[in-house]
């Protein structure tokens, strides 16, 4: 068996991001994913928001980071096509108490070099956003911020990391570990194995667990869990800029995040747990999550939930990301702790994860057949009538509108199949369907359709995200019935 | 881009929208029905049960037949159809300085592209959706095997695929009583229907035919506290609003019967009004929307408990449109609003002389109540009901002459008062 230069571990945009950077060089590179798409784990729940630059000193890596991969978006967004909006983030402060914190944050801006960080009197904030509580006393503008779609952005990632000839294997759970020579041999649950030089372990919520797999450093990763609200797209509460209040030491706080689709977001929560497989929502933490958004937008309403969800933040002790050579196990690079901001600096950390690497002795040599854009999808949503008229006419299955909420045809929903998203869940992250006001209620048997004519699966093999999460039990007539007495 | 122009568009081809058309086209007016599904039908096409037509065909009919006798009426008439296509807009700006403006409305569909339609007027018929697991919160995890009713529905009665073996169904509306009789019959265990409410919100029939006869236990002021399960549903936590221990059980399915909402998004692009209360379009006494030319009629309009009233709402509804486009003046009226124990009223205004037709949801259980009509201190008419609960709409037919006297300055009212026992 052919050894790789590097396998990746983790398919979250951590690792999608290093391989789409080493996919730029002479390189055999694989992408380890456990779950059956990639983004499905930390990733899939973040809030998209591209930060400021202005929440944490310079001393932190993870700062610098953040401040480096938000000046990397707008190339990306030209190369690789995935919803971006430079909307800006606002602070608002309520208090001559948190004015103070504001004021440390700003100049916390201004270390950083953060593009056109501005600090607000009352009125300059309220004109930046009529929707804020009047009570508000001023803030912090920091028009550098953004949206993305955090599943979309890593999926462009990936597609650009295999269009340049990374290979990609996904429900691989590396669950053991052992070098023989210059090669790791790297096996998993089923017996499959997978060779390669250099190991890069982006393993996310797991990556102490990879660590020690690999007799690597011993640390721990805990999991801290954020709940979040999707209001619909009607709701009023819909901002112009991301709202932040003014930060506790422990948490950025309650955020109300109007993203780059339309919908909005209120959240997250910032709780400390034990399992890593946790991502549970409560009923607890609704009251709280939207008082505190209230006391900055007064119009977000609970009666605009959609749905909520939870997703799990990787820590590390001492809250900085910890990427870094590993100092026992030969050719591994950490790639550990990537909570916030870590979808802003990821493109950073490919950046900083391949420098390690060339330091390290691995040999770059550029690839001549290197191109940096992959093909955009025409989405049906915001197309004009006209030039909406001509792809239908152009290819029909633009005319067939699959999930109605979200306005996603079965042109987009077959893109996604045959760029390699074969779960509900996949299809979702990748088109949007089943993400609006009906969740899937009249969408998901045509999406399943569709699967099994691209695929050839059966319908009883479709799953909402790979491993037991199976959707139908049986065919009508192939389940005994039981006799009625 | 296509333009046909016609005197009616007709949008949703379901059971309201089949009725209004075949009632215009009858009128002798030029109407054109849209259709996003490539038959016609609706929901009613996934309704395999009986228990259809018994007012309106005064048999009893199951929903693909309902369906199929206004489908062929369609046919015999010759109306033309656009089935697989999507309305995207209703541009109304026209209608804003000039009442009798015509409209323009987009839609296009695979086979067309995009069809521009100029209209003298519109019928919304586009009926409702399920209300899903965000909206009532439910916490826990995110497994598969959570479904609503109806999608349920159409796995099992449609595509012939059963989504689980042992089922929880949450919410006792109409659809999750029939899928629990459907469930047991292809062979699933249904465990528990847990309903939030003291009473049940589905129709007294259906929790005798589909329940009791199955031996299903129902929970009546119960909650689905959590659900539960890593890849797919495992169990669900049912805590009892009383105050008392919750329990667990297992299962790998949950169906959810939690209500219905009108589908309003493409009356939302027309710049329509809507009434808080039902979710659909505000209208007056002929079902016309607060845009002149825009009528609504159906479960779009306020969600329906039987097939056969919105059949009679939309025919209703249709007559309007005739004598909208025929020039009929609308006639003096007034607004009429919702009051004690009641959810809502439809239609929002009254016509002061002629006939008056309206429909209420009760917020109570009783079985000794009175409908009033009362303009202030005045009652203008009333009438006795024998039994009314929150799942069984209450429709009154309000006698001519009533409200002759009324005039602008008055405050019209509908309410349900509880009679005393006697």
């Amino acid at each position: 068996m052919d050894c790789y230069d590097v396998a990746i571990i983790g398919g979250g945009v951590s690792g999608a991001a290093v391989a789409r950077r080493l996919s730029a060089y002479k390189l055999k590179t694989v992408l380890l994913e456990k779950e059956a798409d990639v983004s499905f784990g930390v990733s899939k729940a973040n809030s998209g928001i591209i930060h400021g630059g202005f929440h944490h000193g310079k001393k932190a890596l993870k700062s610098r980071l953040e401040i480096k991969g938000n000046l990397m978006f707008d190339q990306l967004q030209k190369e690789l096509h995935f919803p971006f909006r430079r909307n800006g983030i606002l602070v608002a402060a309520f208090s001559s108490e948190e004015m103070r914190t504001v004021e440390e944050l700003y100049q916390n801006g201004l270390d950083n070099g953060a593009i056109g960080i501005e600090l607000c009197s009352r009125s300059r904030i309220l004109s930046l956003e009529p929707k804020l509580n009047p009570d508000v006393v001023g803030g912090l503008h920091a028009p550098g911020g953004g949206m993305i779609e955090p599943y979309q952005f890593v999926f462009s990632l990936m597609e650009s990391a295999l269009k340049n000839g990374v290979r990609l294997m996904t429900d691989f759970k590396v669950s053991k570990a052992e070098k023989r020579g210059d090669c790791y041999h790297m096996t998993d649950a089923t017996g499959r194995t997978v060779q390669a030089g250099w190991v890069v372990n982006a393993a996310g919520l797991y990556a102490d667990e990879i660590s020690r797999i690999f007799g690597a450093e011993e640390y721990d990763i805990i999991p801290r869990k954020g709940e979040e609200f999707l209001l619909d797209r009607n709701a009023s509460a819909f901002t112009q800029r991301v709202i932040f209040p003014v930060p506790s030491k422990v948490s950025k706080g309650m955020l109300v995040i109007p993203t780059v689709e339309g919908t909005t977001m209120v959240g997250p929560t910032a709780l400390i747990g034990d399992d890593k497989e946790d991502k549970s929502t409560t009923r607890g933490n609704l009251e709280q999550v939207f008082s505190s958004a209230r006391r900055m937008i007064p119009s977000v309403s609970e009666k605009d939930i959609i749905t909520s969800f939870a997703g799990l933040r990787p820590v590390l002790e001492g809250n900085d990301f910890y990427i870094a050579l590993s100092s026992i196990a030969p050719r591994l690079v950490h790639v550990a702790g990537i909570q916030s901001p870590g979808l802003t600096a990821a493109p950073a950390i490919g950046e900083y994860v391949k420098d390690l690497l060339r330091k390290a002795g691995l040999v770059l040599e550029e690839n001549p057949e290197y191109d940096p854009e992959i093909q955009a999808v025409p989405r049906f949503r915001g197309t004009e009538k006209e030039e909406l008229d001509r792809l239908i006419a152009d290819n029909p299955a633009y005319g067939e509108v699959v999930c109605r909420c979200e306005s996603i045809s079965e042109a987009e929903i077959v893109t996604a199949i045959r760029r390699g998203h074969r779960t509900l869940d996949g299809i979702k992250f990748y088109t949007r369907a089943r993400m609006g006001r009906c969740q899937g209620g009249f969408c998901t048997f045509r999406i399943l359709q569709i699967l099994q004519r691209e695929t050839g699966q059966s319908i009883e093999d479709l799953t909402k995200r790979g491993n037991g999460s199976y959707l139908v039990s049986a065919k009508v007539g192939d389940m005994p019935v039981e006799e009625m007495v | 881009m296509k333009i046909e122009k016609r005197d009616v568009l007709v949008i949703g081809g379901g059971a309201a929208g089949m009725a209004a058309a075949t009632e215009l086209k009858k009128r002798g007016r030029d109407v054109v029905l849209v259709e996003r599904d490539h038959v016609l039908g609706g929901i009613l096409n996934q309704c395999i049960h009986n228990g259809f037509g018994l007012h309106h065909f005064k048999e009893e009919l199951t929903g693909p037949e309902y369906a199929e006798r206004f489908a062929d009426l369609i046919h015999e008439q010759h109306i033309p159809t656009h089935l697989g296509m999507t309305i995207t807009e209703i541009d109304t700006r026209e209608a804003e300085n000039d009442q009798k403006a015509r409209h323009r409305v987009y839609g296009f569909s695979s086979a067309q592209g995009m069809v521009c339609f100029d209209v003298q007027a519109v019928v919304l018929s586009m009926g409702c959706r399920e209300r899903n697991r965000g909206n009532i919160g439910t916490p826990g995890t995110r497994p598969s095997g959570v479904y609503t009713a109806g999608l349920a529905q159409r796995l099992v009665n449609v595509e012939g695929y059963i989504p689980g073996k042992e089922v929880v169904i949450v919410g006792s509306g109409d659809i999750g009583l029939i899928m629990a009789r459907r469930m047991s019959w292809v062979g699933a265990k249904v465990k528990a229907v847990v309903e939030i409410q003291p009473y049940p919100a589905g129709l007294t029939r259906n929790i005798v035919q589909c329940l009791n006869d199955f031996g299903i236990p129902l929970y009546l002021n119960h909650v689905v506290s959590e659900i539960r399960g890593k890849d797919r549903v495992e169990a669900v936590e049912i805590t009892p609003r009383d105050g008392s221990e919750p329990f667990v059980v297992d299962c790998d399915t949950v169906l959810l019967s939690v209500g219905l909402v009108p589908d309003t998004e493409v009356a939302k692009t027309g710049g329509i009004s809507l009434n808080p209360e039902t979710g659909g379009p505000l209208v007056d006494y002929r079902h016309e929307t607060s845009v002149p030319g825009i009528f609504a009629c159906g479960n779009v309009l306020h969600v329906h408990d039987l097939v056969d009233y919105v059949t009679e709402e939309s025919i209703r509804c249709a007559v309007s449109v005739d004598d909208f486009i025929g020039e009929e003046p609308a006639g003096m009226q007034i607004d009429i609003h919702a009051g004690a124990n009641l959810k809502y009223v439809v239609p929002g205004r009254m016509i002061l002389q002629g006939k008056n037709h309206l429909y209420m949801r009760s917020l109570i259980v009783s079985n000794h109540s009175e409908i009033q009509l009362t303009a202030g201190e005045r009652v203008l008419f009333s009438k006795k009901l024998r039994h009314v609960q929150p799942s069984e709409m209450i429709g009154i037919d309000v006698p001519e002459e009533i409200l002759k006297d009324i005039g602008d300055g008055d405050h019209l009212e509908v309410h349900l008062k509880e009679m005393n026992h006697e």
